[in-house]
């Protein structure tokens, strides 16, 4: 015998993609943080040893600040996408998500740059390794959200429903990134 | 998709599989399944291969140590077989067990639908399988941890970091469930105790798992290149290793602890008393996560020295903080979780089936092992670098499979609509914990005697071998357990009674009940099996114990 309960109406959505894509942020918190904590443990045993670190490269400190000024812009672009997706704005969403999509690229641009001036082969000494290992990470979470918002100008300019939810959770990646680049700009561009 | 189109799994839900009675399409509808209980499905059945290879490897190790080594491999091969049993447990077994139970059962519980995001799952699946056969693979051509081949090094490396992701995306979905799918009216508060305990287990894997896989892309770009600064193939394990031991395994193991936590009440025929004390005692567990967040797991706590000297008490109580919250926090919330259990049984005529069995001494065991994680980081009694490490890891694991043993026969007739025969899984119980204690307790032993943990000789005049022979019989014991369990269950699975049946009869394949077990969540409101979208209207939930309101009401109406 099925012991039915009373049933309802199906019950209204729980912002589901911006729970899942929170989740996600805070994994990935977890994965740029331990890798900066390697990296300043590292960092810290070679200072001890004596060593600089690193030992012979210079990195380009303008194009990495640029980096950073970039996606803190991005932030408000994808905030820009939120107040336009409010008030049922599609033509702003598409712009400012056009916008965002352009400054990731941007970033990405940068970022080669900083390898192509830098010229570190990546076998050459344990620097390079764990430079390359680090802001590719990064570079991969950028990549991941140039992707995001590819799915979101399309899910949100073909009128789906929830496109609210959609560019907040959309936003808030990009706030993540945001935070999280800028711990991988203190810690390897600034002080090194 | 049109509405004209039917996906594979309207096919498999409408009965469509045995009349196709294709293998392709079949194989094709379970491959590509967005069915949360097919999803679970696939990782049980993996993990349970997984187990079974674990158990392989531990009975190889076991040969090698009797026999003082070199008996079927090469002396080198020591290192990485011990840190491949290791991982084995971990990473073929206790997480993606944990993961899979709980992707098949918590929507069930939460009176929902389907699983939050079952494609991102279903990848987190064939991301895991990809990666344990790029682990395998390497591990076949000498690339373990401080392997001769360095390009099968590499490829162990990333095959554990897809490993990684893929339980990584498993475990978003589960806890996004959790948090989005319930049904009208089940607040937090009214969560089933299996479902919270698969929350704080896959936020425990959200935490921990990404930090590994950060360390996994340093090991993988500093091997493939310069190998300068994380100690080459030797160093391996010496960044990762804390992803797989204790106290982090604890996280992975508490679906284990929930289903026995799920079972209590029912046993005892009880509603479940303080609820959120149970609740926090499941969230307690999940503290062992804070190990992965700092990357250790030993303290190097002093125990020696002058108590009174008031300069040492303050360095002790600094060692002490972290002991404390990384090994006796867990073990205070399983104390916790079994004895408002017990609260609940006073006075009670407890109904003893297998899943409770199994449930029951699973979690003994994992309490064991904890105990000795408890031991394990105190400096004084010198037991890091012993095999004492992986006693107490053997116990948490095999504990672990037990309990989601007993989940597996628990929640049978929703997922098969089949029950398991109670009597020889009730057997199949007893022998796990046979295996589990002989695989697990000498070493204890031996950790105290200073068995080193990665070499097979050392200078001892004890009964060394009788230690180590005794573990060989115990991971051999495993995988008979493994084996009979499996068979038991397919048996039962393929065979079909009509006749209906209770769940504690011994006919194999009864056709159960929608509620076979008398038991008091969302759940069982639901048919045998339970209809692709589980439930074929919403339910509305007014209270933590649904069904057990529903019969009382019916009772006393």
């Amino acid at each position: 015998m099925t012991l039915a309960l009373p049933s309802g109406p199906a019950p209204a959505p729980r912002r589901q993609i911006f729970v899942g894509t929170a989740l996600g942020c805070v994994a990935g918190t977890m994965l740029i943080g331990g890798q900066l904590a390697i990296w300043a443990l590292i960092r810290d045993r070679a200072v001890d040893a004596g060593e600089r670190f690193p030992a012979s490269f210079e990195i380009p400190e303008v194009a990495s600040n640029v980096m950073l000024m970039t996606l803190y812009a991005l932030c408000l672009f994808a905030q820009w996408t939120v107040y336009s997706a409010k008030r049922g704005d599609h033509m702003h969403v598409g712009l400012s998500l056009g916008i965002v999509a352009l400054m990731a690229i941007a970033f990405i641009n940068a970022q080669a740059y900083v390898y192509n001036t830098m010229e570190m082969p990546v076998a050459d000494g344990g620097y390079p390794g764990m430079f390359y290992a680090i802001t590719g990470t990064m570079l991969a979470l950028v990549i991941i959200g140039l992707v995001f918002t590819a799915v979101t100008a399309f899910r949100a300019l073909g009128g789906r429903r929830g496109e609210l939810e959609l560019v907040s959770a959309h936003a808030m990646y990009w706030y993540f990134v945001a935070a999280a680049f800028s711990g991988v700009w203190f810690l390897v561009y600034v002080t090194k | 998709m049109t509405t004209i189109e039917s996906s594979p799994d309207a096919v498999g839900a409408a009965g469509g599989e045995s009349a196709i009675g294709s293998f392709p399409v079949v194989a094709a509808a379970w491959l590509t399944s967005t069915d949360h209980k097919r999803i679970g499905r696939l990782f049980l059945g993996g993990s349970f291969v997984g187990l079974a290879a674990t158990a392989v490897i531990g009975l190889l190790l076991g040969i090698e140590r009797v026999d003082g080594g070199e008996v079927l491999f090469d002396i080198n091969a020591i290192p990485q077989l011990f840190q491949l049993h290791r991982f084995g447990l971990i990473s073929f077994t206790l997480i993606p067990l944990g993961i899979g139970l709980s992707i098949a059962v918590v929507p069930f519980q939460l009176g929902a639908r389907s699983l939050a995001f079952p494609r991102l799952a279903l990848a987190g699946f064939y991301g895991w399988v990809g990666g344990l056969v790029l682990v395998v693979v390497a591990l076949a051509n000498n690339g373990g941890i401080g392997g001769g081949d360095p390009d099968m090094v590499d490829l162990f490396l990333a095959g554990h970091g897809l490993m990684a992701l893929g339980l990584i995306a498993a475990a978003a979905s589960i806890a996004t469930s959790v948090l989005t799918t319930r049904a009208p009216g089940m607040s937090m508060r009214r969560v089933p105790l299996f479902s919270w305990s698969a929350l704080v287990s896959a936020i425990g894997v959200l935490l921990s798992l990404p930090v590994l896989v950060g360390a996994l892309v340093f090991l993988f770009v500093d091997h493939r290149n310069a190998r300068a600064v994380f100690g080459g193939n030797e160093g391996i394990g010496n960044w990762i290793g804390w992803a797989f031991t204790q106290p982090v395994s604890y996280v992975f193991a508490l679906p284990a602890i929930g289903v026995a936590a799920e079972l209590l009440p029912v046993t005892f025929a009880r509603r479940q008393v303080m609820r959120g004390v149970v609740y926090t005692g499941l969230a307690l567990v999940g503290v062992g996560a804070l190990s992965a967040v700092t990357q250790q797991n030993v303290h190097n706590l002093p125990w020696s020295g002058s108590g009174l000297d008031t300069d040492q008490l303050g360095t002790k109580f600094d060692d002490f903080v972290p002991f404390a919250l990384f090994n006796l926090l867990p073990v205070l919330g399983v104390l916790i979780v079994m004895a408002v259990g017990a609260l609940g049984a006073k006075g009670a005529r407890p109904s003893i089936t297998s899943p409770f069995l199994f449930g029951f001494l699973g979690v003994g065991m994992i309490l064991v092992g904890m105990l000795g994680g408890v031991l394990y980081p105190i400096d004084d009694l010198g037991l890091q670098g012993t095999v004492f490490e992986e006693g107490a890891l053997v116990y948490v694991v095999y504990g672990a499979v037990l309990g989601i043993m007993g989940g597996v026969v628990f929640w049978a007739p929703k997922l098969w609509g089949r029950t398991v025969p109670d009597k020889p899984a009730m057997g199949l119980a007893g022998l796990g914990l046979i295996a589990t204690v002989l695989a697990s307790l000498p070493y204890y032993a031996a950790g105290f005697a200073d068995q080193p943990a990665a070499s097979p000789t050392y200078d001892y005049d004890g009964p060394a071998e009788l230690w180590n022979a005794l573990v060989l019989v115990g991971h051999g014991l495993m995988l008979l357990t493994v084996l009979a369990f499996a068979g038991l269950a397919t048996k039962a699975l393929r065979t079909i009674d009509d006749a209906g049946g209770d769940a504690g009869d011994d006919d194999a394949g009864d056709a159960p009940g929608d509620d076979p077990w008398d038991a008091h969540t969302i759940e069982w409101t639901t048919t045998s099996p339970a209809p692709f979208d589980n439930f074929a209207e919403v339910p509305v939930v007014t209270s933590a114990e649904p069904a057990l309101d529903r019969k009382s009401l019916e009772l006393s109406s």
